[in-house]
């Protein structure tokens, strides 16, 4: 198969003005091209984002600080949530999706090219409109700069009577031009994958990371489109005389909460399930071995999917729905567990009886397993709803998502990193560089969230700038801000790795990693067409049948 | 290899520098008698009892699961790592077992099936709790950024500082609370009382507690309610049968008719004061702000952000914005003499 590529001589994609280069990134519908851009402007926003959390550290380090108004704390873990969330996790994740799913399944490109690029500048822009609040905000009616709703906004805090003049509304337009965003990258996923299939790749072959994209594009499509309503609805009601979440006119907060919360649940399987795609390829490659029960991970994704779209009101335990209500969510909550434990053993058995090399992406990914394990157990403890009575709106939660968000999802994408980079440029990143990167995110992540757990146990509630001295909670807040800067520490290594190899890394070749999946057979970084010739496949490991002719997996498949 | 070993000893170092800096601040961290720990697993009352005891099983059983997973982890790591003696070779192609998937779905339903049945249990003893006779009904009204505290039985109004009686297993009085909100949620949450209930505009709540021991207990709001949400504080006191009787009665009284401070009466009375603040007996009504009617029975004001001491109040009235910044109480701008006046007339409203 290898032998059909046509490889770009070196030099002659060099050497043009630095104009046209960036005319050529602006204009482009290459998915290769648009997946890169994704990934740019999330680690953009990344560092955003990561520095209105180290704000928002160094005002709690220590009880009655003044470093920030509450004006100002407010507004930064307002923004700080909904960057994380909308404008680096989606975005990274997307970008990835962009990259990997032609090349894995021997397209050329995504089946709507165009619609590609329109989804990427609308969610990029959407971050634009968000952080233009800063100027807009108080620029026009002087009544405020970025919102500080929270990123639920919940009613009737967004409404006009709480949050007067434009700066919510940055909120709500942001969220909405790059849910369309999100929602165009799904459609083109999708049809992608069902579409664009390269001969023999039978949907029972296509390698996991497709698989769970799907799944997970599947989901934006239920999930983001609830949002979108309701960010409407809320302009209607601010705007044009509507009464849907105003309380004060006989609206309904509850209401928002549910539409929220209908999105925001499945939003965590929409960021997290491309996390676990990434650790279907990781692992088998860095032990060996093919995944262990390959049906049975589809399986357990599908099943995840719609488990995850019954467990909303696990975040509403607290307003006061009925006990059958509370039941029922603690239940499917619970529930929910199971296809995901499933996943876990089922990495643990591929790495069983293996041989394992503890390169980065595999450090990154077993960091990954031990946290994610954590993190939904965790999640077990907060299913059960009258537990949660104590825990939800704690900074029991706080650390509990961050574990899921960080100490898996970001765990995952650091991995996709150090595995899927020198295919994207062609060099690979420093080993020395992402070992002191995952040694001291690794150990910033433990002292900032393990210890987060504990006062929420005593009583403290998030989204307070400061609190009274005297309650036990002065120590942990300081250790956790250590911690906090310890991780900033190691995404400026990370970052520095990223530039630092793109000039000086070693040359990758086309497949470093002796790994399995068809993008590995393309030169790296691949032609812009992705494959001269397009390719047969004939299990779900195309590039092991071609390394081992004696013993190919289509003989077992 | 030189290298990487001076890195872990490095790193190693990182790890014992930073622990022994924190047990050292730990360590020097006043612990004055005024302090007031919360903890979800020192329960002072009845349904917080409840909860914690399913918190400690489900605890237990969540530590067992991460145990088995992580020693199964740990164990695959270190015994399945590559060695130098395997370069080039590829260890056995294994593509699944179906009786290991099966017992690996089947036992985490067993485990599900059990949770949930101990919670549901929980879940219907205290949310379906009936509500008996002798329970003490309060309605609580969440304001930006203040408790209201109603006893529609006894006809008392106060803020912020709330009392209920202790409850005697043997001959139960719970307090049942009603929850309204007047703007935004906010949450009640008094950890060692009981599990947090929101309060929502237009969307009634219900939660109750039965107090095991005296004593003050604090809390805060949970909800994010605008601005000040982190001093919307909360402070619960469990009376004995007695102490709650009395206290009561005092309530119940209109306020203290004070010769030495009608000057400051008059002050409030002519200024925007009485707008906002009630005062029993008296012309002020209002009920934007706390009921200040028996505000020298309180410990504390704005919401428990400051003491309830002569300067505090001056500061307060003159500029909230010092103690509570984003407070929708107005600054006063008064003169001195009437300053001092308002302050005295507060300082009779025993």
């Amino acid at each position: 198969m290898s032998s059909h590529v046509i490889t770009v001589p070196v030099g002659q994609a060099e050497a043009r003005p630095w104009v046209d280069e960036l005319h050529q990134w602006v204009t482009t519908v290459d998915h290769k091209r648009l997946g890169i851009l994704y990934i740019v402007s999330a680690l953009l926003f990344l560092a955003v984002g990561g520095v209105e959390a180290l704000i928002i550290r160094i005002q709690l380090m220590h009880s009655h600080n003044n470093f920030v108004s509450p004006e100002v704390f407010n507004r930064m873990f307002t923004m700080h949530g909904t960057t994380m969330i909308f404008f680096v996790a989606m975005p990274i994740l997307f970008g990835f999706a962009n990259y990997l799913v032609p090349l894995m399944i021997g397209a050329r490109d995504m089946a709507f090219p165009r619609l590609n690029a329109f989804s990427f500048w609308l969610s990029f822009l959407g971050g634009l409109l968000l952080y233009f609040s800063f100027l807009g905000g108080s620029g026009l009616y002087g009544a405020g700069s970025a919102p500080d709703v929270g990123w639920w906004s919940y009613a009737p805090l967004g409404a006009r009577a709480f949050s007067p003049g434009h700066s919510s509304d940055y909120w709500t337009l942001a969220l909405l031009v790059s849910g369309f965003g999100s929602i165009g990258t799904a459609i083109n996923i999708i049809a992608t994958i069902l579409c664009l299939r390269c001969p023999g790749m039978k949907i029972s072959r296509m390698p996991l990371l497709v698989w769970m994209n799907l799944v997970m594009a599947g989901m934006v499509l239920l999930a983001i489109t609830p949002l979108s309503a309701a960010q409407i609805m809320l302009l209607i009601d601010r705007y044009l005389g509507g009464h849907f979440f105003d309380t004060q006119a006989g609206g309904s907060a509850v209401l928002w909460m549910h539409f929220f919360w209908i999105f925001g649940h499945p939003e965590v399987y929409v960021l997290i399930i491309p996390c676990f795609a990434f650790m279907s390829e990781i692992i088998p490659v860095f032990s060996r071995k093919p995944i262990f029960g390959y049906p049975v991970m589809v399986a357990a994704t599908v099943c995840i999917a719609f488990v995850s779209m019954s467990v909303w009101a696990h975040h509403m335990f607290t307003i006061g729905m009925n006990s059958y209500a509370n039941s029922f969510f603690t239940l499917t909550t619970m529930a929910v567990g199971i296809p995901t434990g499933i996943k876990i053993f089922n990495w643990i058995g591929t790495m069983w009886g293996g041989r394992i090399q503890f390169k980065t992406p595999m450090l990154f990914s077993i960091g990954f397993l031990f946290q994610f394990l954590i993190a939904g157990l965790t999640g077990i403890m907060m299913a059960a709803s009258p537990f949660d009575w104590q825990l939800s709106l704690s900074y029991f939660v706080v650390a509990h998502f961050h574990y899921v968000i960080v100490g898996g999802i970001l765990f995952a994408v650091f991995a996709a990193f150090y595995y899927w980079y020198p295919k994207m440029t062609g060099r690979m990143l420093s080993e020395r560089l992402g070992k002191w990167h995952f040694w001291l995110f690794l150990i910033g992540f433990h002292l900032t969230f393990d210890v987060m757990h504990i006062p929420g146990i005593l009583g403290m509630p998030r989204r307070i700038y400061t609190y009274e001295p005297g309650r036990g909670w002065d120590t942990l807040n300081l250790i956790i801000s250590i911690g906090a800067f310890i991780q900033a520490i190691a995404i400026l290594v990370f970052l520095a790795n990223l530039v630092i190899s793109y000039f000086k890394g070693a040359r990758a070749g086309n497949d470093p990693w002796d790994a399995w999946t068809l993008e590995w057979c393309i030169s790296s970084p691949p032609p812009a067409y992705n494959f001269a010739i397009v390719p047969t496949v004939e299990s779900r490991r195309p590039l092991w049948d071609l390394k081992h002719p004696e013993d190919p997996d289509s003989r077992y498949e | 290899m030189l290298r990487r070993s001076s890195t872990v000893r490095f790193l190693a170092q990182t790890i014992l520098l930073l622990f022994w800096s924190a047990m050292t601040v730990w360590a020097s961290e006043p612990k004055g008698s005024s302090s007031h720990g919360t903890n979800i697993f020192a329960p002072a009352s009845s349904p917080a009892k409840s909860i914690a005891d399913l918190s400690v099983f489900v605890l237990v059983i969540t530590g067992i699961i991460f145990v088995v997973v992580f020693a199964l982890l740990a164990y695959s790591v270190v015994k399945f790592r590559g060695r130098a003696k395997d370069a080039g070779r590829e260890p056995a192609q294994v593509y699944g077992s179906t009786q290991i998937e099966l017992a690996w779905t089947i036992i985490p339903i067993l485990i599900v099936v059990v949770l949930f049945l101990a919670t549901a249990r929980v879940i219907h003893a205290i949310q379906d709790a009936p509500e008996p006779a002798d329970a003490v009904e309060v309605t609580v009204i969440g304001h930006q950024y203040w408790w209201e505290f109603r006893y529609p039985k006894l006809g008392i109004v106060t803020a912020n500082e709330l009392h209920i009686p202790i409850s005697d297993p043997s001959h139960p009085t719970p307090t049942f609370l009603q929850l309204l909100s007047a703007d935004t949620d906010h949450s009640f949450w008094v950890p060692e009382l009981a599990g947090k209930t929101d309060l929502i505009p237009n969307h009634p709540n219900r939660m109750w507690m039965a107090p095991l021991r005296t004593g003050v207990f604090v809390g805060q709001c949970a909800q994010y309610c605008g601005t000040q949400h982190a001093k919307m504080l909360l402070r619960v006191s469990v009376d004995g049968p007695e102490d709650f009787d009395a206290w009561v009665r005092a309530q119940q009284e209109p306020a203290v008719e004070d010769a030495g401070a009608t000057a400051g009466k008059q002050v409030f009375e002519s200024n925007a004061c009485m707008n906002c603040h009630a005062v029993a007996g008296t012309g002020a009504d209002g009920r934007f702000g706390p009921d200040l009617t028996h505000l020298m029975s309180r410990a504390t004001i704005a919401a428990g952000a400051a003491e309830n001491t002569h300067d505090n109040l001056r500061l307060w009235i003159q500029n909230p914005s010092a103690i509570k910044p984003g407070s929708l109480m107005p600054a006063m701008k008064l003169s001195d003499t009437d300053l001092n006046a308002v302050v005295s007339y507060m300082e009779t409203l025993h």
